[in-house]
């Protein structure tokens, strides 16, 4: 018999506890697998923008509108390569679904966003067509938009000046995201500004939430920013300005502490499952005392001993720690695609990188005391039972 | 036979102590689902019952129609001049009816764990009547702002969990200061808002009107009366819904969001906790096959078995229940936090671990338990004696 086949047999000779510690690993790491997952969006959501684009908002707040008037001021910098500016529309599809809208102008942020790709007669259709949208791949997708189709979205901010809150807009382009990462952001759907500029009957004309400033060099990102803060200092409209993932990650930030609740749920998690499975071990050694002194008497080193009880500790958490890792990559697949990739729960590599680091310290942490203990048998006591 | 069972319980919960690391997987496991169902539940408990609090019945509050939150709300003056001059409105002590036209906009503030990011946090402008229709609202440090200077109060809430508001600071808004000069204290979603001169505010960002309107009505048909009054009006176009029913509606994506969070986490769990109090409960009978095959032998029958097994397993799963109730209690009750609300500003709350969450916490406990226990409970009962007996 191999040494592995001897791991294998040992484990499934009390073959119910094996299983149900089995299923207890695969639970504990099905649950370490959506939550990190979650965690991971609160911590390094952003990853995939880079640094080449400025975001600046008025120094108060997003929520209020700076003047558009800016934009040959911001161009004017160096370094500045384009300005692309976009306005929350409040969009609302049918009843009371929250869609991404927003007011932009076509081809000043397809210059900015080479990310988002599209037909170039759509591009132009999109900026000659004033009661134009566009719709990301994934949100035409989620309620099955085409090209061509008047779509009725209304707005909870902005009504329209003869149709009250219901807008309708002409779909004449879908985009899609250049990679994987970038077809996950195409959830938003795109506006002609000068059309919501001129029909919304608020009046809010030529202001704008947020400026995007392609820059042509991303090392000069922080001088640049400050740059631009200090030429608005002092006036009404006072800006801040910050690369786009400091400001995605503001944004995911002020959703709070849930990352927080997050860790305090795995630490629970994790502490529990140290218990269960380093008990299960303990008792399996401690029943096999005149056994490993068999082995020993044998002539297994100490040390193959040792490596021997690692091993099983091995095996359980790698084995179900593995299926449980892959159930929570199909369970966190299932949740994506059933919000229509709105709630985006992707076990990426990094996820997967943590759990495996996970596995192998469980099985240290869980296998090294009995492993010890059988490595300091002594071969006369354990096979006269002391 | 109940006799019966009631002394081999006795006996297998004095040996308990013997056998303590089974045991122990059983009771911190189940502390470990209960204590992380129970603070699941408990922020979000906390979360609807701070909003729940900050309406009344008795009140209206009065949007722009369609707009959902007050963040998205917008009135001409015109149109609240006739909503607080609208029917069904209750009228104060000066004959004036009590109605406060309130403009909300968003500053930001840093979070004190934080250097940089900014959170949205909520500043109201308010007329004089807001005191009034809000009598819970007390300064308690500093006083009222003074009308026409850009000045704020800040919430309690607000200085709990952001800095840069506290008395005597400036805050920075559209070019210019705004000195803190008090805090008050209101017990409801208030605390997380800064307070100013509505006027002060409207001049400062550039908006004409307001973004709600808030009234107390006048007896039970109050609401009935202004609501139809307004659809009536064809100068305005508006939502009159009871103030109550809004902040209840605000809490309810949080409330969903964290239940379904709640839920999953709590099933995975709760399995693997099954899967090991059975794991544990087999050991348990195993540990003690000689003893329960002797019994056996002496006369007593299979059933009593089953019910001693039973009781030491749901006993463990309640212990364990209790600790883990007990765990959230210490470290979550009146933990304070914060997270966005509906009108995409700060909410700041506290976690609320009620009775009523440790009972659903413990009735879980003892469901797991009784799942825990039944197989292992009637192996027990089935062990066959002879070799039970011969058994080292």
């Amino acid at each position: 018999m191999t040494r592995s086949g001897f791991v294998i047999a040992n484990l499934f000779r009390k073959r119910t506890r094996t299983i149900l510690t089995l299923l207890s690993v695969i639970m504990a790491f099905l649950l370490f697998g959506l939550l990190q997952s979650v965690n991971h969006i609160f911590n390094a959501g952003a990853d995939f923008v880079g640094a080449t684009r400025l975001m600046t908002q008025a120094r108060v707040s997003f929520t209020q509108p700076l003047p558009i008037s800016m934009v040959p001021k911001l161009e004017a910098i160096p370094g500045v390569a384009r300005v692309a500016f976009s306005q929350w529309f409040g969009g609302v599809w049918q009843e009371n679904t929250q869609l991404f809208v927003f007011a932009i102008d076509p081809l000043r942020y397809r210059d900015v966003y080479p990310e988002f790709v599209m037909p170039d007669a759509q591009w132009q259709a999109f900026a000659n067509t004033r009661t134009a949208m566009i719709a990301g791949k994934l949100i035409a997708d989620q309620y099955g938009w085409k090209v061509g189709q008047k779509i009725p979205i209304s707005s909870n901010i902005y009504p329209q000046k003869n149709s009250g809150n219901a807008w309708a807009f002409d779909l004449v382009g879908i985009f899609d995201g250049k990679d994987e990462s970038w077809h996950k952001q195409t959830n938003v759907v795109f506006i002609n500004r000068d059309y919501f500029d001129e029909a919304n009957a608020f009046g809010i004309k030529g202001r704008t939430n947020f400026f995007i400033l392609k820059l042509a060099d991303s090392n000069r990102a922080e001088a640049i920013s400050k740059t631009v803060d200090a030429m608005f200092e002092n006036s009404p409209d006072e800006t801040k300005t910050q690369t786009e993932k400091d400001f995605n990650l503001g944004f995911i930030k002020q959703i709070g502490d849930i990352g927080l609740i997050v860790r305090w749920i795995l630490f629970a998690v994790f502490f529990t499952l140290l218990l269960v499975v380093g008990n299960t071990m303990a008792q399996s050694v401690r029943e096999r005392i005149p056994e490993l002194a068999v082995l020993k008497t044998l002539g297994f080193s100490d040390g193959s001993v040792l490596g021997l009880v690692l091993a099983e500790a091995l095996a359980l958490c790698l084995f179900g720690g593995l299926v449980g890792l892959c159930l929570a990559t199909m369970g966190g697949a299932m949740v994506e695609k059933g919000t229509g990739g709105q709630f985006q729960l992707q076990l990426d590599a990094s996820v997967w990188i943590i759990g495996v680091a996970a596995i192998v310290l469980m099985s240290l942490a869980v296998g090294l005391l009995p492993a010890l203990r059988a490595r300091r048998l002594k071969i006369v006591d354990a096979l006269a039972g002391r | 036979m109940l006799r019966q069972a009631l002394a081999i319980t006795r006996i297998s919960i004095s040996s308990i102590p013997e056998r303590w690391a089974p045991s122990l997987v059983i009771v911190i496991g189940l502390a470990g689902v209960v204590a992380v169902f129970t603070a699941l539940l408990a922020m979000a408990t906390g979360f609807a019952s701070t909003l729940k609090a900050t309406g009344r019945t008795d009140f209206a509050i009065v949007l722009r129609g369609g707009s959902q939150a007050e963040l998205n709300s917008a009135l001409l003056r015109e149109q609240t001049d006739l909503i607080e001059q609208g029917p069904g409105i209750r009228s104060g002590a000066d004959g004036k009816p009590l109605a406060s036209a309130e403009l909300m906009i968003i500053a930001e503030l840093i979070r004190k764990d934080d250097v940089k990011n900014g959170a949205n946090i909520t500043v109201r402008g308010v007329e004089p009547t807001a005191f009034a229709l809000r009598p819970n609202l007390k300064i308690v440090a500093g006083r009222k702002f003074t009308p026409g200077l850009r000045e704020l109060i800040v919430g309690r809430g607000v200085l709990r969990e952001f800095q840069g508001a506290e008395i005597g600071k400036t805050v920075r808004m559209r070019g210019s200061n705004w000195t803190v000069v008090g805090e008050f204290e209101a017990g409801d979603s208030h605390d997380s808002e800064l307070w100013t001169d509505v006027n002060v505010a409207r001049t400062t960002f550039g908006r004409l009107g307001s973004s709600s309107v808030l009234v107390a009505l006048d007896g039970p048909d109050g609401f009935q009366k202004l609501k139809t009054a307004m659809a009536a009006d064809p100068r305005m176009t508006v939502d009159v819904i009871r103030e109550q029913d809004y902040y209840d509606g605000q809490t309810q994506q949080f409330r969903q969001t964290i239940g379904f969070l709640a839920g999953v986490v709590t099933i995975i769990m709760a399995l693997g906790a099954v899967f090991a109090a059975l794991n544990s409960m087999y050991a348990a009978v195993a540990a003690r096959g000689k003893e329960i095959a002797t019994l056996r032998a002496i006369g007593f029958g299979g059933f009593p078995v089953v019910i001693s097994v039973m009781i030491e397993s749901l006993l463990l799963a309640l212990g364990g229940g209790v600790l883990g109730a007990l765990i959230a209690y210490v470290l979550f009750n009146n933990l304070s936090v914060a997270t966005l609300g509906q009108n995409f500003t700060q909410v700041v709350f506290n976690f609320k671990v009620t009775p009523e969450l440790v009972l659903r916490g413990l009735i879980i406990a003892v469901v797991i338990g009784m799942l825990g226990g039944l197989l292992p409970a009637i192996r027990a009962a089935r062990l066959p004696i002879t070799t039970s007996l011969r058994e080292q």
